[in-house]
């Protein structure tokens, strides 16, 4: 799960990790409010949507006054800001973050992960700051230093005193980096955080340390425990229909293409993209119905599906193990019933009670076309959608 | 012989009384397993379906002679489940648990450094040996015995290559499903040096999906030490990057983990990847003529 800049920083200040003072706001007249509080000579006024390349966007402003923070507040609320994190329809800007300006002296990277060659969270710093990681990955890996974490002892001093010397921060701000370092890594175990990146970390005039930037990420799977996090999920920055999903225990991912896919497990959900874009097709989502499917969920795994007005046809791939061909059968009947379903639909069943699922199918009048392997069915429904 | 699991080997189910632990209790002791018993904290003392139930591990282990532990406990007391079963000694622990925390799989897998017990999993459909052990949840009637193993990121995609195989009348020495997490216990480099010492394992393939980039490391590993041949198949070549494909592990980030980089490093290793899902079978049948072992797989 992601969450906004402005609340990542938020969360950062609550464990003593050092980031500027700032508000959000949804209003021009709120930005001026928080302008006021502030009360900074230079105030920062940034849009804050789930995707970076915000500044590059023109979603970032340096505001030199109070007059100057309207009119920003004004430009930037709204907008659509196209990054490439986006995509090409972009996302409107809903909320800002007004923060206090600081007197930058040098920007840094410092980030923690999970690395799975490892299986131990590891925190990554550069000298490059402000630059995607990414291309200094690529680019000069040997600017990119790493500590792999133990989780009994935690991030220890001397590995972020290492990370700090190896950036070259400057002497009178290492004591504050490692103090940095060692609340961010608190803030990554204590909150389950997937990713936690600060880009740029910055040293400032008067050797203070500062995040600019946060990019937290959270662990899905530990949102049971972090009902706080959980609160924050923004849906405005989601698809609709992936939200949808997810209230029936569904896993959907919206893609481009105009084949709706309807699988069981996720590995076979993947192939079964993979084997319709072999036959030329275009798969319009990935989408894995679980173990556990009824008629309801495939009921409303149709409705999601169709929802996408792209859509030209559905493939249902089925791999019963646990779960029964029949009782698929039966919820694809159900549900193309109660939809009303006219686009042509391929089923593929295979496994546990296949027979008595295609007997349903078969003798349920409706217009479906069966196939009795992946690669057949793939064949059918691009065929069909044609 | 087969890898990890025969019929001898004595299990304990982690979690017996929970609905979906029941269900596959029966499954699996309709296929032959030898279930001897169950572990419920609370629920110690009594039975589910003729088996007895006991609040520990410890005690299970001591009562029944138990040597692996099938974990059902539902995903936040799922890594407190690892670890118990590891403090007992077991051989081998299998979870079958989805949606455990990534921060608390890192800690079992600390803990379990040094220690006797092998983890597969978490997230995964568990283990099988054709005829004799079924451990997990896959669906027991599509396995034949025979000689290829089989070695899995994802479940479903596991039943689609056995049951290719078995259609075609090759069998399979043991089948292994290792979950689809970003951190887990055994790995696939874990399955394949075992199917290389397993006198009875022919060919192997191997399944894959995006993320991460335990298919190359393994390929090579196969490229260095492996006697015998591997197939493979990457799933998700058309994800798009950044997005979490139903398995935690199953992410393009960064730029990588990507399915033609695997893919790639696969060929250059000699490992032969099905263009399709549909063709693991057929790919690794063709491998098994050209190196005169398909008469010695065939299931007869």
């Amino acid at each position: 799960m992601n969450i906004h800049e402005y609340q990542g920083k938020e969360i950062m200040r609550d464990f003593g990790v050092s980031v500027p003072n700032g508000h959000v706001a949804y209003t021009v007249d709120e930005a001026v409010e928080a302008a006021k509080k502030l009360g900074s000579d230079v105030t920062v006024v940034k849009a804050q949507i789930h995707a970076g390349g915000r500044g590059k966007a023109g979603g970032v402003k340096i505001a030199k006054n109070l007059d100057e923070v309207r009119t920003y507040a004004d430009e930037i609320l709204g907008k659509t800001l196209v990054t490439h994190q986006t995509g090409p329809e972009g996302k409107e800007v809903k909320r800002l973050l007004i923060e206090e300006g600081c007197d930058i002296k040098s920007e840094y990277y410092v980030g923690l992960v999970l690395d799975r060659a490892t299986s131990r969270v590891t925190m990554m710093a550069s000298e490059e700051g402000g630059t995607e990681i990414e291309e200094v990955a690529e680019k000069t890996p040997e600017k990119i230093f790493k500590e792999v974490i133990d989780p009994v002892t935690g991030l220890t001093p001397f590995q972020a005193r290492r990370l700090a010397f190896n950036i070259n921060i400057p002497k009178e701000s290492l004591g504050k980096a490692v103090k940095f370092m060692l609340g961010l890594y608190d803030v990554f175990v204590q909150k389950d955080c997937s990713v936690a990146e600060i880009n740029p970390l910055v040293t400032t005039g008067d050797g203070d340390v500062l995040a600019l930037d946060s990019k937290l990420n959270f662990d899905d799977n530990a949102l049971f425990r972090q009902k706080d996090i959980a609160d924050l999920r923004d849906l405005e920055e989601e698809d609709p229909k992936e939200v949808e999903a997810s209230k029936y225990d569904l896993s959907y991912i919206a893609l481009d293409g105009n084949i709706g896919c309807m699988v069981n497990g996720a590995g076979l959900a993947m192939a079964t993209m993979d084997t319709i874009k072999h036959y030329s097709g275009d798969p319009a989502n990935f989408l894995d119905v679980g173990g556990g499917a009824t008629t309801e969920k495939v009921t409303e795994a149709f409705k999601i599906i169709l929802s996408d007005e792209n859509v030209k046809g559905i493939f249902v791939n089925i791999f019963g193990g646990i779960m029964k061909c029949d009782v698929i059968a039966e919820g694809v009947v159900e549900a193309t019933k109660q939809i009303g379903l006219t686009l042509p639909l391929v089923v593929r069943l295979e496994g546990t009670n296949v027979d008595a699922g295609k007997k349903i199918l078969d003798e349920s009048g409706l217009n479906i076309t069966s196939a009795d392997s992946m690669a057949e069915g793939a064949q059918k429904i691009v065929e069909l959608v044609k | 012989m087969s890898v990890y699991i025969d019929k001898n080997t004595k299990v304990i189910i982690q979690g017996i009384t929970g609905s979906t632990a029941l269900f596959h209790t029966k499954q699996m002791v309709e296929y032959g397993t030898q279930i001897v018993g169950g572990v419920t904290p609370g629920k110690g003392g009594t039975e589910v379906e003729g088996i007895p139930v006991y609040n520990t591990v410890a005690e299970a282990v001591e009562k029944t002679g138990a040597n692996a532990s099938v974990i059902y406990v539902p995903a936040p007391f799922a890594a407190d489940a690892i670890m118990e079963a590891t403090d007992a000694d077991l051989d081998l622990a299998i979870c079958i648990t989805e949606h455990i925390p990534v921060l608390d799989m890192i800690k079992v897998k600390r803990y379990m450094e040094g220690k006797k017990t092998r983890l597969v999993g978490p997230n995964c459909p568990g283990v099988i040996t054709p005829d004799e052990c079924k451990i997990g949840i896959m669906p027991g009637y599509i396995h034949k015995k025979g000689h290829v193993g089989v070695v899995s990121r994802s479940g479903t995609l596991t039943y689609e290559a056995v049951h290719q195989l078995s259609e075609a009348g090759i069998g399979q020495s043991t089948a292994v499903g290792i979950g689809g997490d970003p951190v887990n216990g055994t790995d696939f480099i874990d399955v394949l040096k075992a199917f290389n010492e397993d006198p009875d394992t022919e060919a192997v393939i191997m399944i894959g999906e995006i993320g991460g980039t335990a298919e190359e490391e393994a390929a090579e590993w196969v490229k260095a030490n492996m006697s015998k041949p591997v197939v493979g198949f990457i799933g998700g070549r058309t994800a798009p990057p950044g997005k979490r494909m139903g398995h935690a592990g199953a992410i393009i980030s960064g730029g990588k983990g990507t399915a033609d980089e695997k893919i790639r490093v696969m060929n250059e290793c000699g490992i032969q990847v099905a263009e399709t899902p549909s063709v693991m079978g057929e790919t690794l049948i063709q491998v098994l003529k050209d190196q005169d072992l398909f008469e010695k797989c065939k299931t007869h």
